[in-house]
């Protein structure tokens, strides 16, 4: 197997960015064959595609179309971009090569589920990647893609950019609701669930930018072809954000099912010289981490993670090789939920907090050994409890690099240095 | 006292119209009033916004002290935020980060004596494969080292 570049073909063509460099591959011409078929055959056709959420969660896409009710109620088509899942980077990439096809998948999508608004969250710190979008709305909206009666078909479909400030909960839709609506991005208790009441409380799907960019394709070959990728259950292509302790980082597009050592090996070119695969975090940092013999069994598609006791989520691939410390790791990540938690729920804000310093305490030489069953005991105390999956999130990779790297961290907490550097965390980290 | 800009503050009654609810145009407006007061807002620009957007100051000041973007202290004309985050850390983020503060002799969240930087640790900025990176203001620099990292900075006047 390789690479298959269904969304990404035109990618390495700089004016692919703009409607012209699109229209000259094909670019908005799934739309106006969308614009004819009645919206629920649209719906029916994603549904049969097998397409799933994109961002993390791997929700059936067609499914959660769905849910939304079945009036005219009005409705809003939310983007998720607020791309921030640690490892994560091909939703930037994405808009900035491509805009315009997330906008020919939000139209289309906007079509289907009957929106006649939409909104693109952009996480704050994609300065470009909204400059991109913004100038790429302008120029779909010139060519009547967008604004009233899209192509003469009498469908009208505004579409906005909505730039974030720095929040990584905001990631999660409920969260992202709340911001949008200018409040802190605080997530939500569901139910309700946005299609239901979402947005200003009205029916709202959320859907990552990838989802949203594939449905064009769906609708352009069919769900028959698109299903030819991948596997049963898990249909169509992903990019995957290669990054860590490879030779060539990157993203990559190729069939779900594809074995994740091909990608570390193939596509990335391998490890370091004179250095061996460690670790893989398979999902984003979110996901438990795989040991190197677990990463030679793993295939990257949501069955065969889950099966490893993992997950694609955002399919982050984040490499490690065996220069690294994993306690060291973990401390980064631990650091990163602590200042992420959004501070609603106990177990989370307190829980994230003691992960954290317990953590902290070990790397600076504080450790006890009952510390290491202690940061389980935290983690598992925090998974399941609250309003959104932020604390399920700082628990899982905790549970995995203390249970799979266990010696690392005795060897810490003994020695008061890393097994693996052989120094202590200041000579480490000054 | 803080007041906005003519331009400004037309930009933040066009936010205000914008959305369907006025208080989606908080985030937007802070953005404004913190470029035009030098990358950081103070609590009398608070009390402003209340003002010319008839939002409670609570409101517009929660929102503020939530997102990680709006600064509550000064910071230099530079702002250098460096990703210490895991695809940086494993690639040497944090000792970029640190060889940073070292050279231009300041820690963590300080502004340079001379007014020129501020270097923030920050986590992921979704620039994961070409790592280690740093955001200085708007803009991405991204496949660093310690000293190519310092040249460009050199290069800031």
């Amino acid at each position: 197997m390789s690479e298959v570049k269904l969304l990404t073909e035109f990618y390495h063509l700089p004016e692919f960015q703009t409607l012209a460099g699109y229209k000259a591959k094909g670019g908005y011409e799934t739309l106006p064959k969308a614009l004819k078929m009645q919206p629920q055959a649209i719906i029916d056709e994603v549904k049969a595609s097998g397409l799933r959420g994109r961002g993390g969660a791997g929700f059936p896409t067609g499914m959660k179309w769905g849910f939304l009710p079945k009036n005219g109620e009005p409705r809003y088509l939310l983007c998720n971009a607020d791309e921030g899942e640690p490892g994560t980077f091909k939703d930037r990439m994405m808009m900035e090569r491509a805009p315009h096809q997330l906008i020919e998948g939000m139209i289309i999508s906007a079509f289907a589920i009957g929106s006649k608004k939409g909104y693109i969250y952009v996480r704050g710190e994609y300065v470009y990647p909204i400059e991109c979008l913004r100038k790429a709305i302008k120029e779909a909206y010139d060519a009547g893609f967008l604004g009233k009666n899209i192509l003469g078909s009498g469908f009208d479909f505004d579409l906005d950019v909505y730039r974030g400030a720095g929040a990584y909960i905001c990631g999660e839709e409920t969260g992202m609701i709340s911001s949008l609506e200018g409040l802190k991005g605080q997530p939500k208790l569901k139910p309700p669930f946005p299609a239901v009441q979402g947005y200003l409380r009205k029916p709202t799907i959320v859907n990552n930018v990838e989802t949203l960019a594939a449905v064009t394709y769906i609708i352009r070959d069919g769900a028959t072809t698109y299903r030819k990728h991948g596997t049963e259950k898990s249909a169509g292509t992903k990019l995957f954000s290669l990054s860590g302790n490879v030779m060539k980082p990157g993203n990559y597009e190729v069939p779900l099912g594809y074995p994740l050592m091909d990608l570390i090996m193939k596509e990335g070119g391998g490890m370091k010289p004179g250095r061996k695969l460690k670790a893989v975090i398979p999902g984003g940092s979110s996901a438990p981490v795989l040991t190197a013999e677990e990463v030679a069994k793993a295939n990257l598609d949501y069955e065969s993670l889950a099966g490893l006791g993992t997950m694609l989520g955002s399919g982050a691939v984040i490499v490690i090789d065996d220069s690294q410390c994993m306690v060291d790791m973990l401390g980064v990540l631990s650091h990163f939920y602590a200042h992420e938690s959004c501070g609603q729920c106990t177990p989370c804000r307190e829980g994230t907090g003691w992960l954290n310093k317990i953590l902290h305490s070990i790397l600076e030489g504080r450790g006890r050994l009952q510390d290491i069953d202690l940061l389980i005991k935290v983690a598992d105390n925090m998974k399941g409890k609250t309003i959104c999956a932020l604390s399920d999130a700082a628990a899982l990779p905790v549970l995995s690099f203390v249970t799979k790297f266990r010696d690392e961290f005795e060897f810490y907490v003994r020695e008061g240095r890393s097994k693996v550097k052989g120094t202590t965390y200041a000579e480490m980290h000054h | 006292m803080f007041t906005l800009s003519d331009q400004g503050l037309a930009e933040v009654k066009k936010e205000l119209a914008r959305y369907e609810a006025k208080e989606s145009a908080i985030i937007p407006s802070l953005y404004i009033a913190q470029k035009e007061n030098k990358g950081f807002i103070t609590p009398e620009m608070i009390t402003y916004l209340s003002k010319v957007m008839d939002i409670p100051e609570a409101r517009i000041n929660e929102v503020f002290k939530f997102y990680t973007m709006f600064n509550q202290k000064p910071v230099g004309k530079y702002h250098v935020q460096v990703c210490t985050n895991i695809s940086c850390a494993l690639e040497g983020g944090r000792e970029m980060a640190h060889h940073i503060c070292h050279e231009l002799g300041v820690k963590y969240d300080e502004v340079t004596s001379d007014g020129r930087f501020t270097v923030s640790k920050v986590e992921c900025l979704g620039s994961c494969g070409t790592a280690p990176m740093m955001q200085v203001n708007d803009t991405y620099h991204e496949k660093l080292t310690p000293e190519t990292a310092m040249n460009l900075l050199r290069g800031m006047k």
